[in-house]
């Protein structure tokens, strides 16, 4: 951090860093310029109406799940419920939400685990071992990141339903299923990312632990892992996030086979949920559906926004 | 210390590399293997083909729709998503009030990363949904409800919005709606991470272009642009991927899936339209092999475009 030594007569009054809360002093800067105040007020202007068509959606979404339905059908602009309808609520937990949401959390809680875990095994292992093959794994996992879903959507699908006849707990419509593909499909990310940061950490660290007699198991579980906490953070959100959002693999995975209940996901079943309300008219029932889906991340992310902000840039940026 | 590595080292990747090789790698090999082969997949009956399917792919009239589409996501996602969120970015960071301290960043900038941020955390199916009711071509719908009641659209003939296949510069009407839904739930995550990105640049850079004399707008472009260059060739890969991907957004909100009358076809609906409706796996299959070889080209052709020296700072 530098300060500026220059006066204000030096500098011309609109010429400013382009950067964050400035720092630098300025020695008596007067200069309230005409050109900045419209500036300044265009740019709360511009910033506000973005703001505005951020929320306002959101916000009416919200709304309309507290109307009636003839009142989303009758004044379907307003912000304002004439009462509040909690029973919308209900209605859409019982017609399917409420599985959609143990569903989701169950098949998340181990996935998201099973791939911080063994992510974090992989990458430490192609990180910081030298073995013959280790370029080829690294390079196996990392292609997975240009390859589009589709194109193993078909085999995928196909290869589920045959392990139904032998081994029918990793069939379709199973949640350990659904664990074990969001696993590996998350693994190219997990790994490519740990990869650089287990890169990173000192190795004396590892080495004076083993040389304390720790066995290289352990000294990745008690040393190494601790360590790589800030980057097991990022990646951990960046992995909720994206297996919380998953759509396509448990709509291709999870279909009932032998007319048992479809075991479905929340971004899954709100599709159908769109669908059977629109039929029954039902628009307050999906407008809650849809808030139900919505304000659990939502709130999760204001309480934690800078955490996921920075993960998430720290995740694509670098 | 070497004692025990090999073993270490299999423990460690066996299980990961089991699990991957059978739910990802082996599918891969698998579609390229099909897409040799005239499977229907539903009987058990396949004969090898050899590259018919490649051969029929290319003259097939709903691919080349589909390919344009692709083309367009892949130019628009990009461009709209990055210019909007550098503005943004931009007015974040030098809108604010000069005063004794200097260029403020505008005041409640940290609220307004906070509100862009929030489609970021949405499902994508969430927005889809939403939208769909945004997007009613009735009196409900929020953008044709607000529009008839200040009299602009006419109340019998509202927009159709992603039931609309007429052309608008060329394009079908309803990629540019979904368009539309794509920046605004892109541009607030991308204008945070240009936002980290600008606040890294020293300070003392911008200092020796006020004293040449340079503008606020001068800076931005001569100075922080440069500057940003890595940060927004990465936001270009990441987007394009993205825009490759926009089948959720199809899926979701076109009348069956790809419609209406295949005016928003991609190469991801028309793999699942081909697949499960026709029942034609082994077409599908050649037809997502064209994709991923399309993917991987322009992941080089990106790589290749974007490389540079980096500038250090």
């Amino acid at each position: 951090m530098s300060t500026v030594t220059h006066t204000s007569g030096q500098r011309r009054p609109d010429a400013v860093p382009p950067a964050g809360p400035a720092t630098g002093r300025r020695a008596g800067a007067a200069a309230y310029s005409i050109g900045g105040r419209i500036f300044n007020g265009f740019s709360h202007l511009f910033l506000a109406v973005w703001a505005v068509m951020v929320v306002y959606p959101l916000f009416w979404v919200v709304m309309s799940a507290l109307k009636t339905d003839s009142e989303v059908i009758r004044e379907p602009l307003s912000l304002i419920p004439e009462s509040l309808q909690w029973d919308n609520f209900a209605r859409a937990w019982t017609a399917g939400i409420d599985s959609f949401f143990l569903n989701t959390l169950l098949v998340l809680v181990f996935s998201v685990t099973l791939t911080m875990l063994l992510g974090s095994m992989a990458a430490y292992a192609l990180a910081r071992y030298e073995f013959r093959g280790n370029r080829l794994i690294y390079w196996m996992f990392l292609s997975g990141l240009t390859l589009p879903v589709y194109l193993a959507a078909v085999p995928l699908f196909k290869g589920v339903y045959n392990m139904n006849v032998v081994f029918p707990l990793l069939g379709p419509n199973k949640h350990a299923t659904l664990i074990l593909v969001y696993v590996a499909w998350s693994l190219s990310f997990t790994v490519f990312f740990m990869h650089s940061f287990f890169r990173t950490l000192p190795h004396s660290i590892a080495e004076a632990a083993m040389v304390d007699g720790a066995s290289h198991t352990r000294s990745f579980f008690s040393v190494m892992l601790p360590m790589a906490k800030p980057g097991l953070i990022s990646i951990g959100i960046f992995n909720v996030l994206g297996q919380w959002n998953q759509w396509y693999l448990p709509t291709l995975l999870m279909q009932s086979v032998s007319g048992e209940p479809k075991h479905q996901v929340i971004a899954q079943g709100l599709i159908e949920l769109s669908v059977n309300q629109g039929y029954k008219s039902d628009w307050s029932g999906l407008f809650a559906g849809v808030t139900m889906a919505m304000l659990p991340v939502l709130i999760v992310y204001i309480v934690f926004q800078r955490q996921v902000q920075s993960g998430l840039t720290a995740g694509v940026g670098k | 210390m070497r004692h025990g590595v090999a073993r270490f080292v299999t423990g460690f990747l066996a299980l990961p590399v089991a699990l991957y090789l059978f739910y990802v790698v082996w599918p891969f090999v698998q579609a390229a293997g099909y897409s040799l082969t005239d499977w229907g997949g539903y009987s058990d009956s396949q004969h090898f083909v050899g590259l018919d399917n490649y051969v029929r792919l290319l003259s097939d009239e709903l691919i080349r729709k589909a390919f344009w589409h692709n083309v367009f996501f892949l130019v628009t996602v990009p461009l709209f998503t990055i210019a909007l969120a550098l503005f943004l970015a931009f007015l974040l960071n030098v809108g604010g009030r000069e005063d004794r301290a200097g260029i403020r960043g505008v005041f409640g900038s940290a609220l307004y990363k906070v509100i862009f941020f929030f489609p970021q955390v949405l499902s994508l199916v969430v927005i889809a949904v939403m939208w769909q009711q945004i997007y009613r071509t009735d009196s409900q719908g929020l953008i044709n409800g607000l529009l008839i009641k200040i009299g602009l659209v006419d109340a019998e003939n509202p927009l159709a919005f992603t039931a609309d296949p007429e052309p608008f510069l060329g394009v079908p009407a309803v990629l540019w709606w979904l368009l539309l839904i794509a920046v605004w739930s892109g541009a607030g995550f991308y204008m945070v991470l240009f936002s980290a990105a600008m606040q890294s640049i020293p300070k003392d850079i911008y200092e020796a272009a006020i004293l040449d004399g340079a503008s606020r707008f001068h800076t931005f472009f001569r100075v922080t642009l440069p500057l940003l260059r890595d940060t927004i060739s990465v936001a270009w890969v990441y987007l394009g991927f993205i825009a490759l991907d926009m089948y959720a957004l199809v899926f979701v909100m076109t009348p069956s899936q790809g419609g209406p009358n295949h005016a928003s076809e991609i190469f991801a609906s028309v793999i699942q339209f081909n697949a499960f409706q026709k029942g034609q796996f082994g077409y599908a299959c050649a037809i997502a092999v064209a994709l991923a070889i399309f993917t991987i080209l322009l992941a080089a052709l990106q790589l290749r475009i974007t490389r540079r020296d980096r500038i250090e700072f």
